[in-house]
């Protein structure tokens, strides 16, 4: 489904990825970790079109391209959620969770202002996709509440919703557990199987906790100052030597 | 204690025994006012969606009603006879280039400039401002020009009620641009809280990369924003033109909007208005009142004092969101 050609990216002099290949293949779990810096929340970045890669390619579902504004990546069918909770603190829940499918929506912005006729047929229909996502997550009860009041695990959760709500054949997950407890890692583990298996969509997601990577994933790529040290099955990577030792550090 | 006297007693002392010319005081600052509250809410819109900071929406004002009238102007000129088609036309054009501008304006400057620190726009909209000024003189000519609101049915003439006691004297012209002015106030909020655009417009105010991954254009947000207070900035131009004249010297307004925004607070569009209101009255009633004991031209400097009373105690506004900027 996407494939990265041979990507680097440096800004200035600083080189955060360099000379990165890999492919993400339909109905996976694609699974990116490393140490901090390692470039990984870059790697996103430039898969979703808000970092142009100097070198390199990337060819999704068939089309390749080097450049890509956001937005286009949005209307590929590319969606994602950000390290830091990047919601619309001043909507609720409900509104967020609308915001993804402003792509789906298509009616004429004269039938909007008067609400009536095909553009109120068209909300009521996408209000009905949205309120299966918020039956989903289990986010009923926070409908209505400005995102901003929310616990932060809540708040990663609208995050899913408002990506799932755009029904994106990739979706881009950056560490999509971080700061949680266990409770709540259990918990967004199951709806990302869940999406995976009920939906059929492709995740791409950056995590810390290797427990968690090792469970969910299908496939595991391991970076390491910007390059790729490691690629395979979760067994495979565990007992890899370079990613034993990027992680625990060599014995000089 | 004559000094505290008439500072302290006298001014209210005069309210109470001439309820009449306080209504009519009143109802000045809140003409004055509502003219402040639409600027600011020019200035809100664009803040708003992109954190520019647009000190050329004074001089949009200008540039604005310069165009209708100069249009006006030239539909004549060409034979274009009945008043009011050649108003009405100049109208339409104008809200056409009003829309040019906000597309060129996101073309040429925005764009470019894109991820630039704040300042670096800033300027950029400074530099707008004189070429606004330059082209407006350039096409239209620099000599002041008079509102043309008899073609464009805007009332004239007075209306004096008997009330309070006295005479209060109203203007048709302000009758209409309050109402003017708060179809239009209401009719934004509607667009912004009931529509696509609108929710899309609320996003990327809240959060530009979270707005980009949900596939919503900045572009596209950007000429929108910038044709609203393109045309918030059309209609108090023509309101302002229509109390006085059209000139350059209009843009001295857009500096009242600064203390506006302080009091509102730069990201409300209801804090706006309520600024531009509190503003307009205290200034009128300061002058009225307490502006003999200063020796008068208290409308000079009142709405700074405020702004800075403000700063000190509420630098977000009223309505403004809390500032906390982590280390």
């Amino acid at each position: 489904m996407l494939a990265v050609d041979n990507v680097s990216l440096s800004f200035g002099g600083v080189k955060a990825i360099t000379d990165v290949s890999f492919d993400i293949r339909k109905g996976e779990i694609r699974a990116i970790i490393g140490p901090n810096g390692a470039g990984k929340t870059s790697m996103l970045n430039v898969i979703n079109g808000f970092y142009t890669p100097q070198q390199g390619r990337i060819t999704f579902k068939g089309a390749a391209r080097s450049k890509m504004r956001p937005h286009e990546a949005a209307t590929g069918g590319i969606a994602r959620t950000f390290q830091n909770v990047a919601l619309f603190r001043g909507m609720t829940a409900l509104d967020n969770i609308m915001a993804g499918r402003s792509l789906k929506m298509h009616k004429n912005f004269f039938w909007q202002l008067l609400r009536h006729g095909p553009a109120m047929a068209e909300e009521v229909e996408h209000r009905k996709r949205v309120e299966d996502i918020i039956e989903f997550l289990e986010i009923p009860h926070i409908r209505k509440v400005p995102v901003g009041v929310l616990p932060y695990g809540l708040q990663k959760r609208v995050e899913l919703g408002r990506a799932l709500a755009m029904e994106p054949d990739l979706l881009l997950l950056d560490e999509p557990m971080a700061g949680m407890n266990l409770e709540e890692k259990e918990d967004m583990s199951r709806y990302i199987l869940d999406v995976n298996n009920f939906y059929g969509t492709t995740i791409a997601l950056i995590e810390h906790d290797m427990g968690v990577v090792m469970d969910l994933s299908d496939r595991v790529i391991v970076l390491d100052y910007g390059r790729k040290i490691a690629d395979g099955t979760p067994d495979e990577v565990k007992r890899d030597r370079a990613v034993i030792d990027a992680y625990l550090g060599v014995a000089h | 204690m004559d000094l505290l006297y008439s500072i302290f007693i006298d001014p209210f002392v005069q309210m109470w025994q001439a309820p009449d010319l306080l209504v009519q005081t009143l109802w000045e600052g809140l003409v004055a006012g509502m003219l402040y509250s639409l600027i600011a809410l020019g200035f809100v819109l664009i803040f708003k969606a992109s954190g520019v900071f647009n000190f050329a929406q004074g001089i949009m004002v200008v540039f604005a009603a310069l165009t209708l009238v100069g249009l006006y102007d030239i539909l004549r000129h060409w034979g274009v006879r009945p008043g009011d088609l050649a108003a009405f036309l100049a109208l339409g054009i104008t809200i056409v280039v009003m829309l040019a501008l906000a597309w060129g304006v996101e073309r040429v400057v925005l764009r470019p400039l894109v991820n630039q620190p704040d300042i670096i726009l800033f300027m950029a909209t400074f530099g707008l401002t004189y070429i606004l000024i330059g082209g407006g003189q350039l096409v239209f000519g620099g000599d002041s020009k008079i509102m043309i609101a008899e073609d464009l049915y805007l009332p004239k003439g007075p209306i004096n009620i008997k009330a309070f006691g006295g005479l209060v004297t109203l203007q048709k012209l302000d009758i209409a641009a309050a109402i003017i002015a708060s179809v239009m106030v209401v009719g934004l909020s509607v667009f912004f809280s009931k529509t696509r655009i609108g929710r899309a417009l609320r996003a990327v105010a809240d959060s530009h990369e979270a707005a980009l991954s949900v596939g919503i254009s900045l572009e596209q947000i950007w000429v929108v924003v910038w044709f609203a207070s393109g045309l918030v900035a059309l209609v108090t131009g023509i309101m302002w033109g229509a109390r006085s004249e059209v000139s350059f010297a209009l843009d001295i307004i857009a500096l009242k909007a600064l203390p506006v925004l302080i009091l509102g607070g730069f990201t409300s569009v209801p804090g706006a208005i309520v600024g531009g209101l509190i503003i307009g009255i205290g200034e009128k009633m300061t002058e009225f009142y307490w502006g003999p004991v200063m020796g008068g031209g208290t409308d000079a400097w009142f709405a700074y004092v405020i702004a800075l009373v403000f700063l000190l105690f509420r630098p977000q506004g009223l309505f403004g969101e809390k500032i906390i900027e982590r280390v």
